[in-house]
C-alpha cells in the first residue's frame, strides 16, 4: 500500500497544535506575530480542504479518507476518522469560518490576543474532529472538548453579564450531552464496537430505541437549539465577542443537526419515526413562535440569535419529514427535504456568521448593540450598507441567495407531507422579512441620528474583504447551489434508502 | 438563439454591476452610458426577435441554460421560454425601460445617488427579463422576488426620508404576504404535477384536473387545481396590487418618479397579470378560481378608481389610476380574456409610463411640488409636456382610436360575455369605472395644465419646459400610446398571435364572442362612439370640466354634501388604518408577549432558573445536616439504622 497523506488528521491537529504554539507566545509584544501566525495556520488548514474536496468521490456514500488505528484496545475504541457527504461540507465551512474569525478579531480584541486566537484555532480543529470522527467515543471527546475553548472565549472576552451566560451555556450543553455518552456506551457494548457505522447497522428493539433517541435528542436539541431548550443561545450570543458569536452561529449549532443525521435518524430510525411528529411540531414552533419573538427584540445580537433558532427549525423540519415521505414512497421528496435541511445548515453558516460580523463592525465603532442607538448608518457607511443589505436579504430568504435554497426545498417537501406544515413553515417568508428588514431599516436608514453616526468610518479594507468573501459565497450558492447538492447527494440517497429503514426486523434492514 | 436571449438578459445585469460597483470610477456619464447601451441593445434584440416571430422565421424556443440542482429524480433548472407571450413582454419591458433610462438622465441630474439609481433600474430590467423569460416556476419565483427587491431598494432610494423607508418596508412585507400564497401554490404544483417545468406541468394539467384530486385544509375539500390557482393568484394580488393587498402601491410613490413609471406602472406591477396569463392552462380548469380573479379585479378596478378623485398629489392620482387599470387587466383574466388583458398590459405600459413621466416632468418644472392644488395653467410653460400628457390621458380614458380604447373596450365587452359567478357584478364595476376614470383623469389634467395659476411667484418664475432628455422619451412614448393598437389590436385580440402561449377553453372564450362584431380596427373605433362606455367617458369628462373648471365652487359643495363618503375615500376605505391599528399591533404584541412570558418568565424564569433555584434550595437544606457535630452524625446514623432495619424486617413483623 502506498503512503497516504492523513488529510483528516492534518485538518484536526494542524490548528490544534498551532493553537498550542500560540499559547506559549503570550507576550503582548508579539501581538502582530501571533495574528499573522494564526492567520497562516487558519488559511493553511482551509487550503488543506481543497485537495480533499477535489479528491472526494461524489458517487459513494461510503466513508472516505479513512484513518483507522487502535486507541483503547480493551474497550474497542479506535482512532477512526472518515468523511462522507454530510461531513465534508461542514469541515470546509468550519475551516473557512476559522479564517474569517481570525481576520475579524484583528483589531477588535485588545487584550490577550494570542490566547484569543489560540482558542479559536483549537476550536476549529476540534470541530473538524467532531465532523470527521467515525468512532463514537472519539466523536464524543471532540464534542465535549470543543466546549472548553468556547466557554473560555465567552468567559474571558465576553460582555458584562458573561458569567451568567457561560454557566447557562455550559450547563445546558453539558447536561444534554452526558446522556448521549450513556447511550453511546450502551450502543458500543451492544455492537461490540464503537464505530458509528456499526451502531447504524445494529438492530435494536423498540424500547431501547426510545431511550437512545431521547438521550440523543437532549444532546442535539440543546445544540441546535430547538424550542424550548433554546434560551441559552440569545444570552450566549449577547455576551460573546464577535468571533465567538460567529463560530457559535455558523458551526456549533450545526453540530446538533449533524448529530441528527449521523446518529438519531440512522441509529434509531423507528423511534425517530415514532417521534417525528413531535419533532416537526417543535420545529414549526421554532419557526413561528421564535419568528414572532425576534420581532420584539431590541438588541441586534438577540434578534439575530432568535432568527438563527427559527432558521435552524427548517433544518430539523427537513430532516424529520423524511419518514412520512419515505413510507409514502415519495423518495424524491424525502431526498429534497434532507437536501434542503443540509443546504440550510451551510447557508445559515454563511449568513448568520456574516450578520454577526456586521453587528461586530457596528459594535467596534459605537460599542452598542441596541437598535435604538443607531439610525441612518447608511449615510456614513455606504459600502457597509450594501453588504449588510445582501446578508439581510439572504436572511429573509430571497431567491438568488443561499438563504432561499434550503427554505424553499423544505417548504416544497413539507407540502407533500401535510399542507399545514408547509403553510406554517412558509410564514417565515413574512416573519423573516419583517424582523430582518425592520432591524435594517431602524439601524441603517433615515437621517444620521447623531454626530457620532454621521462621522462613522466606512469599512476598512480588512472588514470589506471578509464581508465581501461571504457575500460572494451567499450569492454564488444562491444562484448555483448544484455543487452543494452534488457533494451530499450520495450520502443523502443512502440515508433515505438504507439509513432510515426499520430496524425492528432483520428483513427490513439494508445489509451492506 | 441561446446567445441572443442570454445577451438580452445579461447586458442589463452587466450594466447594473458596472454602474453599481464602479460608479465612482466611471462617473455619472459612464454610469448612464453603460446602462443605456446595455438596455438599448437588449431592446433592439427584443424587437428583432419579435419581428422574426411575426414573420415566422423564429420558432418558439424552450431551452435550459444550466442545472440549478438535482434532488433524487427531480431536476431544477434555469432556462428560457420564448414564445409570443414572453416576446411581447420582452419588447414592452426593454422599450419602457430604455425610455426611463434616458429620462432619468434629466430627472436625477445632480442627485448624489445618480450611479446607484442607474445600477438599480438596470438590475430591475434584468430581474424582470428573468421573470418573463422563465420556463419554470423556480426561475419565475426568482424573478418575482428579485423585482420585489429592486422595487424595495428604489422606493427607499432616498433613504433619509422616513416616509420613504416606511413605504419600502411596507411594500416588501405586503408583497411577501402575496408571495406566501405564491410559494404555497408552487409547492402545490410540484406535489400534484411532480415537476416545476412549465411544459411538463401544462401538458398534464387536464389529466390532473380530470383525476379530480382534492385536498383538505380542515375546512372543506378543495379541488387541487382551484387551490393551486388561488394560491398563485394571491401572489399576483401582491405584485399587481389587488385589493386587499394593494395598500403598498400608493405609498410606493415615495420613490423617484422614473421608477414609478417603470416599476410601479408599466412593468413590475403587471407581473401578476403576465403570470396568470402564463398559467392560463391551469386557471382555465377552475371556474371557481376564475370567478375569484374576476371579482377581485373588478373590485379593484372600480373602488380604486374612485379614490383617484380625492387625491391631491399628482403622483398619487396616477398611482390610483394604475391600481384601477390593473383591476381591469385582472378582471379580464378572470373572464378568460387573457389576450385582452395582455393587450391592455401593453397599451397601459405605454400610456401610463407616459403619464408618470409627464407628471415627473411637471414635478421637475415645479421644483418638486407635487400638490395639484398648487399648480394650474402649466400648459403655457410646458407645451410638450402638456400635449403628451393630453395624449396619455385620452388613451387612459379610452377615447376611440387611441390605444387604450381598444384594450379597455375589449375587456369590458369580454367581461360582459362572461358567464361566471359574479360576472354581472364585475361588468357593472368595469362599466361605471369608465366614468370615474375619465373624471379623475381630466380632473388632474385640468387642474394641472389649465385653470388659473396657483403656484407661488418664485416657482412660476422658474417654470419652463423640461430639458430634451426628459421630453424626448415623452414623445417616444406618446407615439405608441396613440397608434400601437392600430396594428396590434387585430392579431393580439382576435388573431392567433397568442395561440401557442395562451390556452382558453372554448366555452370560456369570451374574446371569440367579442370578435364576432369585429371587422377592422377603424370600424371598431367608429362603433365605439355608439357604445355605453364612450358616453360614460364623455360624462366623466364633462363632469370634470364642470366641477373643476367652469364652476370650481361646485366641488366643495359636493364634497360637503357627501361628507361621509368623502371621509371614507380620504381614508382609503380604512385599509391602512386597519393594518396599522389591528394587524401590526397584534403581531407585535404576540412577539412581545411570547418573548416576555414564554421565553423570559416560563422557560427561563420557571424552568431554567427555577431548577437552578430548586437545586440551590435542596443544597441549603441538606447543608444543615452537615453541621460538623459528632452527635448529629451519630443521631443520623441511628435513625438510618432504625429505618433500614424496619424496612428490612417489616415483612417478618407483619406475619
Amino acid at each position: 500500500m502506498t503512503y497516504q497523506v492523513p488529510w483528516l488528521s492534518l485538518l484536526i491537529w494542524l490548528p490544534v497544535i498551532g493553537g498550542c504554539i500560540l499559547l506559549f507566545s503570550t507576550g503582548e509584544k508579539k501581538q502582530t506575530f501571533s495574528k499573522w501566525f494564526a492567520l497562516t495556520v487558519a488559511i493553511a488548514t482551509f487550503l488543506l480542504t481543497i485537495p480533499v474536496y477535489l479528491a472526494f468521490d461524489n458517487t459513494t456514500a461510503a466513508l472516505q479518507f479513512v484513518e483507522r488505528d487502535i486507541w483503547f484496545d480493551s474497550l474497542n475504541i479506535e482512532y477512526f476518522l472518515g468523511i462522507d457527504g454530510f461531513s465534508l461540507p461542514l469541515i470546509m465551512l468550519t475551516s473557512f469560518i476559522a479564517v474569517i474569525v481570525v481576520i475579524a478579531g484583528w483589531r477588535s480584541i485588545e487584550h490577550r490576543v494570542a490566547m484569543y486566537l489560540a482558542a479559536f484555532l483549537m476550536m476549529s480543529g476540534l470541530m473538524n474532529g467532531v465532523f470527521a470522527s467515525a468512532d463514537a467515543i472519539l466523536f464524543y471527546v471532540f464534542w465535549e472538548a470543543m466546549l472548553i475553548p468556547m466557554f473560555l472565549v465567552i468567559g474571558i472576552w465576553g460582555g458584562p453579564n458573561r458569567v451568567y451566560a457561560t454557566i447557562k451555556f455550559f450547563l445546558y450543553t453539558f447536561l444534554g450531552s452526558v446522556l448521549m455518552l450513556i447511550a453511546l456506551i450502551y450502543l458500543g457494548i451492544e455492537a461490540q464496537s464503537f464505530s458509528i457505522k456499526s451502531m447504524q447497522q445494529l438492530p435494536l428493539p423498540m424500547n431501547a430505541q426510545h431511550y437512545i433517541f431521547w438521550a440523543f435528542l437532549l444532546a442535539f436539541a440543546v445544540k441546535v437549539p430547538m424550542w424550548p431548550v433554546h434560551t441559552w443561545l440569545p444570552d450566549a450570543h449577547v455576551e460573546a465577542p464577535t468571533g465567538g458569536s460567529v463560530v457559535l452561529a455558523a458551526i456549533m449549532l450545526k453540530m446538533g443537526t449533524y448529530g441528527f443525521v449521523r446518529f438519531s435518524l440512522p441509529v434509531t430510525p423507528d423511534a425517530s419515526f415514532y417521534w417525528a411528529d413531535m419533532m416537526i411540531v417543535l420545529s414549526l414552533v421554532a419557526i413561528v413562535y421564535i419568528g414572532l419573538v425576534a420581532l420584539a427584540q431590541k438588541d441586534m445580537k438577540k434578534l439575530i440569535a432568535y432568527s438563527s433558532i427559527a432558521h435552524m427549525g427548517f433544518v430539523v423540519l427537513g430532516f424529520f419529514i423524511v419518514f412520512a415521505l419515505a413510507t409514502d414512497n415519495k423518495t424524491d421528496a424525502a431526498i429534497m427535504g434532507l437536501q434542503g435541511g443540509l443546504v440550510q445548515m451551510l447557508s445559515h453558516g454563511f449568513i448568520s456568521g456574516a450578520l454577526f460580523l456586521c453587528i461586530g463592525v457596528l459594535y467596534d465603532r459605537l460599542h452598542s448593540r441596541q437598535i435604538n442607538d443607531y439610525g441612518g448608518v447608511a449615510n456614513a457607511m455606504p459600502k457597509f450598507a450594501a453588504l449588510f443589505m445582501v446578508f439581510a436579504m439572504a436572511n429573509a430568504g430571497l431567491p438568488g441567495t443561499s438563504g432561499f435554497v434550503g427554505e424553499f426545498l423544505v417548504i416544497l417537501s413539507s407540502f407533500q407531507t401535510n399542507i399545514w406544515y408547509a403553510l406554517l413553515a412558509a410564514t417565515t417568508l413574512i416573519l423573516g422579512a419583517a424582523y430582518t428588514l425592520f432591524m435594517y431599516r431602524r439601524v441603517m436608514f433615515g437621517a444620521a441620528k447623531n454626530k457620532k453616526i454621521a462621522a462613522l468610518d466606512d469599512l476598512s479594507p480588512r472588514e470589506f474583504c471578509m464581508l465581501l468573501l461571504l457575500a460572494i459565497l451567499v450569492i454564488m450558492f444562491g444562484v448555483w447551489p448544484a455543487p452543494m447538492f452534488d457533494v451530499m447527494n450520495s450520502s443523502v440517497e443512502h440515508l433515505v434508502e438504507c439509513g432510515i429503514q426499520s430496524k425492528l426486523t432483520l428483513e427490513g434492514m439494508c445489509i451492506e | 438563439m441561446q446567445t441572443t436571449l442570454l445577451t438580452i438578459v445579461l447586458l442589463p445585469l452587466m450594466g447594473a454591476l458596472i454602474a453599481g460597483l464602479f460608479g465612482k470610477q466611471i462617473g455619472e456619464r459612464g454610469a448612464h452610458g453603460v446602462t443605456i447601451i446595455g438596455v438599448g441593445v437588449a431592446c433592439l434584440l427584443s424587437f428583432q426577435l419579435m419581428w422574426g416571430m411575426i414573420e415566422g422565421d423564429i420558432p418558439n424556443v424552450n431551452l435550459t441554460i444550466y442545472q440549478w440542482g438535482t434532488m433524487g429524480g427531480l431536476s431544477l433548472e434555469v432556462g428560457f421560454l420564448l414564445d409570443s407571450l414572453s416576446a411581447l413582454m420582452l419588447c414592452v419591458v426593454t422599450f419602457v425601460s430604455l425610455m426611463v433610462h434616458i429620462y432619468t438622465i434629466g430627472y436625477m441630474k445632480g442627485d448624489p445617488g445618480y450611479q446607484r439609481f442607474f445600477s438599480y433600474i438596470s438590475l430591475f430590467t434584468f430581474a424582470m427579463l428573468m421573470l418573463v423569460l422563465a420556463n419554470n416556476f423556480l426561475q419565475l419565483f426568482f424573478g418575482w422576488e428579485a423585482v420585489g427587491l429592486v422595487s424595495y431598494l428604489l422606493i427607499g432610494f432616498w433613504f433619509k426620508k422616513d416616509s420613504a423607508v416606511f413605504a419600502n418596508l411596507k411594500a416588501f412585507l405586503v408583497n411577501r404576504v402575496g408571495d406566501f400564497g405564491f410559494l404555497i401554490g408552487i409547492a402545490g404544483v410540484l406535489y400534484y404535477f411532480g415537476s416545476l417545468d412549465y411544459q411538463t406541468v401544462f401538458a398534464q394539467a387536464t389529466v390532473v384536473a380530470a383525476e379530480g384530486a382534492t385536498l383538505s385544509l380542515g375546512f372543506g375539500e378543495w379541488s387541487a387545481i382551484t387551490f393551486i390557482c388561488i394560491c398563485l393568484f394571491i401572489g399576483a394580488m401582491g405584485k399587481s396590487a389587488q385589493v386587499p393587498l394593494h395598500v403598498w402601491l400608493p405609498d410606493s410613490m415615495e420613490g423617484p418618479t422614473p421608477i414609478s413609471a417603470l416599476i410601479h406602472a408599466a412593468t413590475m406591477v403587471t407581473a401578476g397579470v403576465f403570470m396568470v396569463s402564463r398559467m392560463s392552462p391551469l386557471f382555465e380548469l377552475s371556474t371557481t378560481a376564475l370567478s375569484f380573479v374576476l371579482i377581485i379585479g373588478a373590485i379593484t378596478a372600480f373602488f380604486m378608481g374612485l379614490l383617484g378623485i380625492v387625491q391631491n398629489d399628482i403622483k398619487r392620482v396616477v398611482a390610483y389610476s394604475t391600481l384601477s387599470q390593473l383591476g381591469y387587466m385582472v378582471a379580464a383574466l378572470g373572464a378568460s380574456a387573457y389576450a385582452a388583458s395582455m393587450f391592455h398590459l401593453m397599451t397601459h405600459a405605454f400610456f401610463k409610463a407616459l403619464l408618470f413621466l409627464a407628471a415627473g416632468s411637471v414635478i421637475v418644472g415645479m421644483h418638486h411640488v407635487q400638490d395639484i392644488r398648487k399648480m394650474g395653467n402649466i400648459r403655457k410653460y410646458m407645451p410638450i409636456t402638456w400635449i403628451t400628457a393630453l395624449i396619455g390621458t385620452l388613451a387612459l380614458v379610452g377615447m376611440p382610436f387611441f390605444s387604450g380604447f381598444y384594450s379597455k373596450d375589449a375587456i369590458i365587452e369580454a367581461v360582459g360575455h362572461a358567464s361566471l359567478v359574479g360576472s354581472d357584478f364585475a361588468y357593472y364595476c368595469l362599466l361605471f369605472g369608465v366614468f370615474f376614470t375619465a373624471l379623475y383623469s381630466f380632473r388632474m389634467f385640468f387642474l394641472v395644465f389649465h385653470t388659473k395659476e396657483r403656484m407661488n411667484a418664485d416657482t412660476r418664475q422658474h417654470l419652463q419646459e423640461s430639458p430634451r432628455v426628459i421630453w424626448i422619451p415623452l414623445v417616444l412614448l406618446a407615439i405608441p400610446s396613440v397608434m400601437i393598437a392600430w396594428w396590434t389590436a387585430e392579431p393580439l385580440l382576435f388573431g392567433n398571435f397568442f395561440n401557442d402561449a395562451i390556452r382558453v377553453q372554448p366555452e370560456h372564450n369570451t374574446l371569440a364572442m367579442v370578435s364576432r362584431q369585429f371587422v377592422d380596427v377603424w370600424s371598431f373605433a367608429l362603433h365605439g362612439f355608439q357604445t355605453l362606455p364612450f358616453w360614460l367617458m364623455m360624462a366623466g369628462l364633462f363632469t370634470a370640466l364642470l366641477v373643476y373648471v367652469i364652476k370650481p365652487s361646485l366641488s366643495e359643495s359636493i364634497a360637503n354634501q357627501f361628507a361621509p363618503l368623502k371621509r371614507l375615500l380620504d381614508n382609503h376605505y380604512y385599509f391602512d388604518a386597519f393594518n396599522q391599528k389591528v394587524i401590526v399591533p397584534i403581531t407585535m404584541m404576540a412577539g412581545k408577549g411570547l418573548s416576555k412570558f414564554g421565553d423570559e418568565k416560563l422557560i427561563d424564569g420557571l424552568a431554567v432558573n427555577g431548577s437552578a433555584k430548586l437545586v440551590n434550595a435542596v443544597g441549603q437544606i441538606s447543608r444543615k445536616f452537615q453541621s460538623g457535630y459528632l452527635y448529629h452524625y451519630a443521631l443520623m446514623m441511628l435513625i438510618g439504622l432504625l429505618a433500614a432495619s424496619i424496612w428490612f424486617f417489616w415483612p417478618q413483623l407483619n406475619v
